[in-house]
């Protein structure tokens, strides 16, 4: 036993050996227990010190509210412990690797997030004069020169607000395009591979298209074959979308010819670039045949994800699709002015229309911005490679233990089936027990053509040590697997939660919090 | 570059542990043609971060700030303070850097103030159940239409002549791409409830708004019952958050479905993005909704805790039959929100609509003194359309010369609107007397 200087030992003598004792105050050490502010707020407290208003309502002619919202408030010292608490129970980025397939968890440098906040981006109007805006213009464009100057595309739309918004976007480029061709009623089938993100069939149908699915060959590619043949009876196509790197992380070794087929059939090719981030600088999608392609800022061009958004999608199009691009747009005129397009006419005549209000994700191009000029045309190349390179190196060090889905090199994600597994062990059971590990777990059951899919992206920000950590990690969890260790079904064990009922959750809905013994409104 | 952490060393070994000799490699598979050479001609190589801020700091200073002086521009999005805890929340690596919570074992921290989100949109809009965010409120109008449909398998959407344009042409674009048939009614001030008179057997839904775009505050209780008459929703629109602690919510005025911008709670000016659409509706069209809900639920040990739930609804598991191709959302921008309402509470929320309310009337009075003005809102919140002698676009521009950055011209909303001399201006509780001064003082000088 030690002491301290005091004499006193520093070290108890006794240590239970259940670890899961119960506190008082339900909190755990430096986990704190913490309510939801309907619980801990009260209706009269209030944070914020705001004049006293005289009470006048004249004005609103009657239309006012009967019954107040009952919302509780709580002092800032209330506040900002309740959301530190909070902040607790989340795993990030900043903590450690965030291997989630597909999602691009890469560092979020904070040089973007301060150079958001400068006023003269955070706090204008998007519809102050447009002269008091030059600056904000001036950087719409400058960074719709990078995107297009990397993808090697003509055009670029930046107003769609995510991935899924890019992808509506293109679609319905796509779509005004065959109207001006006088095919937007007969052309009106979208080929879609089994492997693709849940967006890109809800886009199609979203745009008034038919979804029809292409499957992947025995080496996670198209199935040219597949797509030969549905290409025979050819006048209804409108196109195909397609990921690349697809989402089995790897490259369709097929695009060009896929493209010429496509362009052959008289349908356009979209490509969905939620991965691009592992091509940048090797190759433009300018030269595959692309004639639109989302960018998630988000991901690609590490904007942060915060939880769930906000996102930024800005579309690459053609040649034969810039015509019909989405007001607004930015555009500089011969005097050096920039200028918005926002109605239908003139530059816009064939515009598909407006997707939203105003511009745009201005704050998420700041950060984009800021992170292309801080990596450049040397570090965004580099950044790529090294992303690839991590991810094939995880490939390498697992591939004894687990089961890559596919033989060869992948891009910038290694993507693995459940074989390896012994029976009554699943995927999830792998994915929870890297929580304990203290890691986020993989994309898991996705993409669908693999088996209990396990789905890892390290990207470029992990440095060696931080993958060897994580592959001892996943490596000891993928042996107790394979050997059928039950204790992994009961995984996590340490986060601050246990495995939680997702089906209790959606078989009666309880989407608010509802105070005890009132009128329930407790949801069917 | 210092965001990689590998250095050259590195990278060999790991290829020699790979088994390969370069990364190019792992490239084989882009066609030979596509591969380029070295890295892309034009580009600047990367740079320091003293350098990245000096440049972007440069574009920075070309905008005017709406801090920087009197500045009355709304339609849609409203300069508010927001305390400075708000932002130091959304700063939190923990919400920052997280991705949408799949795992909820370890996003509680999300997920909770995602439950709290909703409870609070659902409170404020006096609705029964809200989802955690769409991207900003013109795509929640159109996610809404396009729900109507869905709900009443109709084809028609009647759009009243008081919602925001930008709002109206998003709705617009996404209804007729899937076929369904947008009625617009004519541009109007005040006439919301020509809703009630519109709606037919036909009809999917009618979406009116209040406060309008004309800054005009309606009870739709009117258009409401119309429209469930015929067997149609009301879709109730705001552009203006604040708005919902002192005029009829969406809930009290029979709203079947209620949408809107979060932007003033919590949220910056942004030049119109990121902002945060808020979504609620009535308890039985729950399952038609779009968007990601919270749901509450037990772990393994039973402890209350809570899940993303009613994902069938969604196109990761539904795919070409989703609800919606919606995936991120506005999450931090949703938790802004969730933040500021949190400091503020009921109490706050009310009385910061006064404030802003009484700063409108304080233009307003100050405004209609001067000879030539003419208020053509009845009825407002904290925003008005007033008709000046001049054409809107002159008047603005010397205004700006004066300093004053007094409002939207109502021509850049409506191109075909004939309202060449209409300026559409707003108040919050930023405006001072002195910013009210200032602007009248200018107006009288330039009319």
């Amino acid at each position: 036993m030690t002491m301290n200087n005091h004499g006193r030992p520093t070290s108890p003598d006794h240590v239970p050996s259940d670890r899961n004792l119960d506190t008082v105050s339900g909190s755990r050490g430096l986990l704190q227990a913490e309510g939801l502010i309907f619980e801990v707020g009260t209706p009269d407290t209030t944070g914020v010190d705001l004049p006293k208003p005289k009470n006048r309502t004249g004005r609103l002619g009657g239309v006012a509210r009967k019954k107040g919202t009952g919302l509780p408030g709580l002092s800032e010292p209330q506040a900002v412990r309740h959301y530190m608490r909070l902040s607790q129970k989340n795993y990030a980025i900043d903590l450690g690797l965030f291997p989630l397939g597909s999602c691009t968890m890469k560092h979020n440098p904070r040089l973007n997030e301060k150079l958001a906040r400068l006023p003269g981006f955070a706090d204008i109007h998007p519809l102050q004069p447009q002269a008091t805006v030059q600056g904000a213009l001036e950087l719409i464009d400058e960074l719709a020169a990078w995107l297009k100057t990397l993808t090697g595309m003509p055009a670029v739309a930046m107003s769609p607000k995510a991935g899924a918004h890019g992808e509506f976007c293109g679609m319905m480029a796509i779509r005004q395009a065959l109207i001006a061709r006088g095919e937007g009623e007969t052309r009106k089938r979208v080929l879609v591979p089994a492997s693709a993100h849940g967006t890109n069939p809800a886009t199609a149908v979203q745009c008034g298209f038919v979804v029809d699915e292409i499957k992947a060959n025995e080496i996670g590619r198209v199935n040219m074959e597949q797509l030969r043949e549905k290409l025979q009876t050819s006048d209804d196509i409108a196109g195909i979308m397609l990921t690349n790197p697809n989402t089995c992380g790897l490259f369709e070794s097929d695009i060009r010819e896929i493209a010429d087929l496509i362009h052959e059939a008289g349908g356009y090719f979209y490509c969905d670039g939620a991965n691009f981030n592992a091509i940048v600088g090797r190759v433009r999608p300018g030269d595959l045949g692309v004639d639109a392609m989302h960018i998630n800022l988000h991901k690609t061009f590490s904007t942060p994800h915060g939880g769930g958004g906000p996102g930024s999608g800005p579309t690459v199009l053609s040649e034969a699709l810039a015509p019909y691009a989405p007001v607004p747009f930015v555009v500089k005129d011969e005097d050096g002015v920039f200028r918005l397009v926002e109605d239908m006419e003139g530059d816009a005549s064939e515009s598909f229309g407006r997707m939203v209000a105003f511009h745009g994700q201005m704050g998420m191009f700041v950060r984009a911005l800021t992170y292309i000029l801080s990596h450049g045309a040397d570090g965004l190349k580099q950044a790529s490679e090294d992303a690839v390179l991590n991810a094939n190196y995880i490939q390498s060090r697992l591939k004894s233990v687990m089961t890559p889905a596919f033989d060869g090199y992948c891009m910038h994600e290694a993507l693995f089936s459940d074989a390896f597994t012994a029976e009554g062990i699943e995927t999830i059971d792998i994915a929870k027990s890297l929580i304990d590990e203290g890691y986020h777990p993989m994309t898991m059951y996705f993409p669908l053509v693999v088996h209990g899919a396990m789905l890892i992206e390290p990207t470029e920000s992990e440095s060696k040590a931080e993958l060897d950590r994580f592959c001892d990690s996943l490596e000891s969890i993928a042996r107790r697997a394979a050997q059928g260790d039950e204790t992994l079904k009961g995984a996590p064990y340490l986060a601050p939660m246990r495995r939680l009922d997702e089906t209790k959750a959606a078989r009666k809905p309880v989407l608010k919090w509802v105070e005890p013994n009132a009128d329930s409104v407790a949801a069917e | 570059m210092r965001y990689l952490p590998l250095s050259p060393e590195d990278r060999a070994e790991m290829l020699d542990v790979i088994g390969a000799k370069s990364v190019d490699e792992f490239y084989a598979d882009v066609p030979e043609a596509a591969r380029l050479k070295g890295t892309i001609e034009g580009l600047p190589n990367y740079q320091g971060e003293l350098a990245v801020e000096r440049h972007l700091s440069k574009l920075a200073a070309k905008n005017r700030s709406a801090s920087s002086g009197p500045f009355f521009v709304g339609a849609g999005a409203y300069q508010h303070h927001v305390p400075a805890t708000v932002d130091m929340i959304i700063q939190r690596s923990e919400f920052l850097t997280t991705y949408t919570p799949y795992q909820p074992e370890i996003a509680q921290g999300t997920l909770q103030t995602l439950f709290e989100f909703q409870t609070q949109v659902a409170a404020m809009t006096a609705m029964d159940v809200a989802n955690a965010s769409m991207y900003d409120g013109s795509t929640a109008c159109a996610e809404a239409a396009i729900m109507a449909t869905r709900v009443t398998r109709r084809k028609k959407v009647i759009l009243s002549g008081g919602l925001h344009p930008h709002y109206a042409a998003a709705t617009k674009m996404v209804c007729e791409a899937q076929g369904f048939e947008v009625v617009q009614l004519p541009a109007a001030i005040d006439d919301e409830n020509a809703l009630a008179d519109a709606v037919d057997d036909a009809t999917a839904c009618v979406i009116g708004q209040s406060p309008n775009v004309f800054g005009t505050v309606t009870d739709l209780s009117k258009s409401a019952e119309a429209a469930h008459d015929k067997g149609a929703l009301l879709v109730s629109v705001f552009t203006e958050a604040v708005s919902l602690g002192l005029v009829t919510p969406p809930g009290e005025m029979g709203a079947d479905i209620a949408v809107g911008e979060g932007q003033s709670i919590g949220n910056g000016l942004n030049f119109g993005g990121p902002y945060v659409g808020l979504f609620a509706c009535t308890q039985k069209l729950v399952r038609q909704m779009p968007g990601r809900l919270c749901g509450e639920t037990e772990d393994a040990d039973g402890k209350r805790g809570f899940v993303l739930t009613l994902s069938t609804r969604e196109q990761h598991i539904r795919r070409d039959k989703a609800t919606s191709n919606i995936c991120t959302n506005s999450g931090l921008c949703a938790l802004a929100f969730t933040a500021h309402m949190t400091l503020l509470g009921g109490k706050g929320l009310e009385q910061m609509a006064l404030l802003n309310h009484e700063a409108a009337c304080d233009l307003a009075d100050a405004l209609d003194a001067i000879d030539g003005v003419e208020i053509l809102t009845p009825r407002f919140f904290n925003e008005f359309a007033f008709r000046t002698p001049m054409d809107a676009e002159a008047v603005l521009a010397m205004l700006d010369e004066a300093g004053v950055v007094g409002g939207v011209r109502a021509s850049r909303l409506f191109p075909d609107g004939h309202m060449g001399d209409v300026i559409l201006c707003a108040a919050t509780e930023c405006t001072t007397p002195e910013d009210i001064a200032a602007y009248a003082a200018a107006l009288k000088e330039i009319i």
